[in-house]
């Protein structure tokens, strides 16, 4: 038992569980409104941008998240000699909420647009029936229906993008999870067992309430039909 | 366009303005492409050499064909295992007793709730210091376990949904000609369920072919590895990931696309409930294919 607790001594193990909640909050914050304009020109009657959308959403949600991180590190910093800070390590920070935000993107842009398809048709009728024009009715009537229904969806991806922090260790983010616990188990050989069930259910507590939260969100906000 | 509930059918004056928007959209798009590769040809990285040298036999046969080979071992591998275990442990969410019951949802959610790599990083350790496996494929055999676990529990979770949402005169009917429930849930629940799953499954299996490029991170050589190599020895980089990505998309897009065909066979296959007109058909396939899970995986 002894042994088992000079790992949280040794090792910083909060702080790393620190910084993947770090690289979600900033890359939830891009995400969320890099896939909400996305959604909009997805949506809208404008075929170019509609285009746009598509092809941004079918491009990025079928590249590996790693082929995304290690363009920002060794294609955008090293070859290009793109920085997104002076400092040297935030700059490795920066250029994965980049990525991660590039990534997820694309799959809140696809439940964002699930949720408008919620919406019956009819409620637009309807809305326009007593005089709403495009502007009040998607305000008042759509929009709000929309983002209820997608509650569920846009759980999901800050589930996944929760998981996918981890993914950072490509970025050189020396700090995360998974890069500390890479350390933990080359040094720590008698422990592998105990450190990753450590890790593992760090990320289980997480996630967990995240999914409770985002299921008793949508019953609360359901809209009845 | 009719379509969105956020749009009335344009007019003849919002045709005009949205053809005038759509114009503009068309030249910003082209700017941005433009400046992005103005910028690139300012920097040198639109030097033919540096594309060029991606696309000879040197590149392909001794870096980019091998990785590309491991990519899909390992996700050919993690997608067979996946199914195997998505269909036992499916079955065991659905089983009668409580204690197999519990013990499959602990399993499925636990390895839904664990990141992929973390996984990976630490199967890699064990396999290699347990002897378990050769240590030169560990790194392999970590990816493909991972991905087997993960992968596995989602399928479970669809196996369960895809039973879920049959009609339950199926099990009553399987019961009454004398099926036992396993029977019933094996020979004539499950399948149908697949059927309904089926575009969801292939969904899921972009996610094993995108998570099987994690396995870069612990050194297993497969297709972004060899691509990386290739590269820093061409001082390439960029083109090389460029390369790399865009065939992980040209794969990965075509799974998609064969996810939306077999969902569209399905669903001119299988009258849905309400147009109800020929009962015989009805009885036949009554499944409306649930609505695939988005699954933002790596």
């Amino acid at each position: 038992m002894d042994n088992y607790l000079s790992l949280f001594t040794e090792y910083n193990i909060a702080a790393a569980f620190w910084v993947n909640i770090q690289l979600t909050f900033w890359a939830a914050i891009g995400a969320l409104a890099l896939g909400t304009v996305l959604a909009m020109m997805r949506i809208s009657p404008v075929r170019s941008f509609a285009a746009f959308g598509t092809a941004y959403v079918n491009i990025i949600r079928n590249t590996p998240l790693t082929i995304i991180l290690l363009f920002g590190v060794l294609a955008l910093y090293n070859q290009l000699g793109f920085t997104l800070s002076d400092d040297f390590s935030q700059n490795f920070f920066n250029l994965a909420v980049m990525g991660l935000a590039i990534y997820h993107a694309a799959f809140v842009c696809e439940a964002i647009r699930s949720g408008v398809n919620t919406v019956p048709v009819g409620q637009a009728e309807a809305a326009r029936a007593i005089g709403l024009s495009f502007l009040p009715a998607a305000r008042e009537v759509i929009l709000p229906q929309a983002f209820r229904g997608s509650v569920v969806p846009l759980g999901n991806v800050l589930i996944a993008l929760i998981k996918n922090s981890t993914v950072a260790a490509v970025s050189s983010v020396a700090i995360e999870a998974s890069s500390v616990m890479k350390t933990m188990l080359e040094f720590r050989g008698d422990m592998i067992i105990p450190i990753f069930a450590t890790f593992a259910m760090g990320f289980v507590v997480i996630i967990i309430p995240v999914g409770l939260l985002t299921t008793w969100l949508s019953k609360k906000l359901a809209v009845a039909r | 366009m009719s379509a969105s509930v956020l749009f009335d059918t344009p007019g003849p004056k919002a045709r005009r303005r949205i053809l005038l928007i759509n114009v503009i959209g068309i030249l910003l798009i082209a700017g941005l492409l433009f400046v992005v590769v103005a910028g690139l040809a300012a920097k040198g990285q639109m030097d033919p050499e540096l594309w060029a040298s991606l696309f000879t036999s040197n590149a392909w046969v001794n870096f980019l064909l091998p990785g590309l080979l491991n990519t899909l071992k390992a996700a050919g591998l993690g997608i067979v295992l996946s199914v195997t275990f998505g269909l036992a442990f499916g079955m065991g969410l659905l089983a009668q007793a409580k204690a197999l019951r519990w013990f499959s949802t602990i399993i499925v959610e636990f390895f839904r709730a664990v990141p992929v790599l973390l996984m990976i990083v630490f199967l890699n350790i064990l396999l290699a210091r347990t002897g378990m496996v050769n240590g030169t494929d560990s790194p392999f055999w970590a990816v493909v376990i991972s991905l087997m676990l993960y992968n596995g529990s989602v399928i479970a979770e669809l196996v369960r949904s895809g039973v879920r949402n049959l009609p339950k005169g199926q099990r009553e009917a399987g019961i009454a000609i004398g099926l036992t429930t396993t029977q019933s849930l094996r020979l004539i629940e499950i399948p149908q369920a697949l059927v309904a799953m089926l575009p969801a499954l292939i969904g899921q299996f972009v996610v094993i072919l995108k998570d099987s490029a994690l396995g870069y991170i612990i050194g297993f050589t497969e297709f972004l590895f060899f691509s990386r190599t290739f590269a820093a020895a061409n001082g390439n980089m960029l083109q090389a990931l460029l390369l790399a990505a865009a065939v992980f998309i040209i794969i990965n897009f075509s799974l998609g696309k064969l996810a939306e065909f077999v969902s569209r066979r399905l669903s001119s296959r299988m009258p849905s409930a309400k147009e109800g007109a020929n009962p015989a058909t009805d009885i036949e396939a009554p499944i409306t294919p649930p609505v695939a899970p988005i699954d933002p995986k790596v």
